[in-house]
């Protein structure tokens, strides 16, 4: 969104509250990033564009607050333009919602974001936002996702409940974009079990609380599963998404003691195949001052578990996978993050998950600087090692990339 | 696989700003010692203390100067919540919200504050909505890359030290008394601290930290001192590093008290509603 554009949503949104923005107050800012991948190797698969894949995003970021704090009013569109694959020029309303807070509740209407969770290498419990996937392969971009969101705060914890509608489906990089599976994935075949496909409504709920050192949420979610199976149609060369009906129950943990953070997630899942069970679980173990310096280094381990089917079973619409592909049924991840805690917060953090069946890592190198008050630079580089054939990642095998991204705050 | 904002975390992750005002004097055998000149300077440190009882909550903003060696300067800004403890068995809370820079602007963290166990902290990412319980070991790390470290923010809790009593001293016209005091939690970067306390207002106005080689690390001048309701505060912190000649101020905007804040406004639960 250019200035003359939110300028104008800013006026007509100050003569709409006018009444009340008088004892109200504003926060306006935005995002502008620009981006460029570069893919060293040439592509497996035809269509897919060669080596360099520029894109730039703009995230305006508008808040509006009443003076008892009682009311706010957040909205965040997001969009990318992307020079390579019109599947990743998209748009999306991050956030868009009206909340009131009480002393002891808080009800939110709208477009929001919910993170549930406590592990860093899989975030298996959180499930109320769909991944936006042509963003980034990490799972860690989400799509705003429209609710009824009621939280209530009490002494003895935090009770979230959720019902929901708007079903936002998982978009996948295109015929042109890299990385992606052999066949492309059809954005606009999309199959629903549910009756009323997009609009069917979902509910969820969760539990939060500590004691003492001990952090822990149980959670419930019953609707529309954001993870797909894939329906392959090998007729017409494409993969096709399902978005079966799902309920998932979930538990996160997590020990905080002296520099040791020990982390748990455990879910099961009815709806994909057989029910099945996951997991992931390890440590963050912090050294502080690392060599008389003022960095800290951290160091990370988990294990990740994950029971779904594997294969495939024959649906009305044809061959189809029984359960969501995951690259975490069995992987163990290492990894480590230096943060130097200078003036411009540079950190590096580095990891690889490997694959115990077959030795297949996925290896990460992310490091990022601001640069005056409101610039910031990051590299990150994604690798795909050892992919055999009958690992899910063999797709991506020749897909390591790094990309390089400037971003500027106003 | 993780999101960048884990790593701009990990540089304001630790910093423990729950007691950052002087909360009530807990009556402490070890802390009030046994010789005469320990016990007198736990009673001046403690007067000092018992000052600013009663002040339940209160709201203010603030702003960090950054300066290095060569005079570069940079900005960071706050707005800080507090809670007085309910009683004299627990500390302080407080929610501390990042304004500046930019890219972490919303970042917050809630800290409940014990005496000499590590207090409990959660931080909040608002890019990824994720409230995260941290560590709170890293005492003598650096809040922000400031020349404050995070144990500094807990420097006029009470029972956190014990005392010597030095003597009386005249500190720019003002007539103060100087007391040493000795960390009694772990992992501290001192080994002692120096500091003078005024006689007319029993407020401090300068605190020297000796490294853990008993050698000058740093000085505090603390001034523009204001009175809200019977309750002094200081608008201005400066730290000054002897050994590598950074230094970094800290301005208070005007403090705002008895806010109708309650125990709710700081349980983990309402950090998603931050932002």
């Amino acid at each position: 969104m250019n200035r003359a554009l939110s300028s104008a949503v800013l006026a007509l949104s100050v003569s709409a509250l006018s009444t009340h923005a008088a004892a109200g107050e504003w926060d306006l800012g935005a995002e502008v990033a620009g981006e460029l991948r570069y893919f060293p190797n040439d592509p497996l698969f035809p269509g897919q564009f060669e080596h360099f894949q520029p894109s730039f995003t703009v995230q305006p970021d508008i808040r509006w607050e009443s003076g008892d704090r009682a009311h706010q009013v957040v909205i965040i569109p997001f969009v990318r333009v992307d020079g390579q694959d019109d599947e990743r020029t998209h748009f999306d309303m991050r956030e868009a919602y009206y909340r009131y807070n009480a002393d002891s509740w808080s009800l939110t209407v709208g477009a929001a974001k919910v993170f549930w969770g406590r592990t860093e290498s899989r975030h298996l419990v959180d499930i109320i936002n769909q991944t936006d996937a042509v963003e980034d392969i990490d799972e860690e971009d989400k799509l705003g996702q429209p609710m009824v969101n009621l939280t209530l705060l009490n002494d003895w914890g935090t009770v979230d409940l959720f019902v929901m509608s708007g079903f936002r489906t998982r978009t996948f990089p295109g015929v042109d974009g890299r990385p992606r599976f052999e066949l492309p994935v059809d954005n606009d075949e999309v199959i629903f079990e549910r009756d009323w496909r997009r609009g069917a409504v979902d509910v969820a709920a969760r539990y939060s609380h500590y004691i003492g050192n001990w952090d822990f949420g149980v959670s419930i979610f019953h609707g529309t599963s954001r993870e797909p199976r894939f329906a392959i149609d090998l007729a017409n060369t494409r993969i096709s998404p399902v978005y079966d009906k799902i309920t998932q129950g979930g538990i996160d943990l997590q020990y905080t003691k002296d520099a040791w953070l020990w982390k748990l997630e455990a879910i099961v899942r009815e709806g994909h195949g057989d029910t099945f069970a996951a997991a992931v679980g390890g440590f963050e173990y912090t050294v502080y001052q690392i060599f008389g310096s003022s960095a800290d280094l951290g160091l990370l381990a988990e294990y990740q578990y994950d029971g779904r089917d594997e294969g495939l079973v024959l649906e009305p619409f044809g061959p189809t996978l029984a359960a969501p592909v995951t690259f975490g049924d069995n992987d163990v991840f290492a990894g480590a993050r230096l943060a130097l805690n200078d003036l411009q917060d540079t950190a590096i953090l580095a990891g690889a998950t490997v694959d115990t069946n077959d030795a297949f890592m996925g290896v990460f190198v992310e490091a990022e600087r601001r640069f005056g008050q409101n610039w910031t630079a990051e590299l990150e580089a994604r690798l795909f090692l050892n992919a055999d054939p009958g690992n899910a990642a063999f797709p991506l095998r020749d897909d390591d990339f790094i990309t390089a991204r400037l971003t500027r705050y106003f | 696989m993780f999101n960048n904002m884990l790593g701009k975390a990990a540089s304001v992750a630790f910093l423990t700003l729950a007691t950052i005002f002087p909360a009530a004097a807990q009556d402490d055998a070890v802390a009030r010692g046994d010789t005469p000149d320990s016990q007198k300077g736990y009673d001046i440190s403690a007067r000092s203390d018992r000052s600013d009882n009663g002040f339940s909550d209160s709201r203010v903003d603030a702003r960090m100067v950054l300066k290095n060696r060569a005079g570069q300067e940079t900005v960071r800004e706050f707005s800080f919540a507090t809670l007085e403890k309910e009683n004299e068995g627990v500390g302080d809370k407080s929610l501390v919200v990042f304004g500046s820079p930019r890219d972490v602007e919303g970042t917050a963290l809630l800290s409940h504050a014990n005496i000499l166990d590590p207090d409990d902290q959660w931080l909040y990412l608002p890019a990824l909505k994720r409230v995260k319980r941290i560590s709170s070991a890293n005492k003598s790390g650096s809040f922000v890359g400031s020349e404050f470290a995070f144990e500094d923010f807990t420097i006029t809790e009470l029972n956190k030290f014990t005392y010597k009593y030095i003597g009386e001293e005249d500190l720019d016209g003002m007539m103060t008394d100087v007391i040493e005091r000795f960390p009694r939690y772990e992992n501290s970067g001192y080994t002692k601290q120096k500091s003078w306390i005024d006689q007319e207002i029993y407020q401090t106005r300068k605190v020297e930290f000796y490294d853990r080689k008993d050698a000058l690390l740093k000085t505090l001048i603390l001034s523009d001192y204001r009175e809200y309701d019977g309750v002094w505060r200081a608008h201005s912190l400066k730290m000054v590093n002897a050994q590598n000649g950074k230094e970094t101020e800290l301005v208070y905007g005007d403090f705002e008290f008895k806010t109708g804040l309650g125990a709710n406004d700081f349980e983990q639960g309402v950090l998603r509603r931050l932002r």
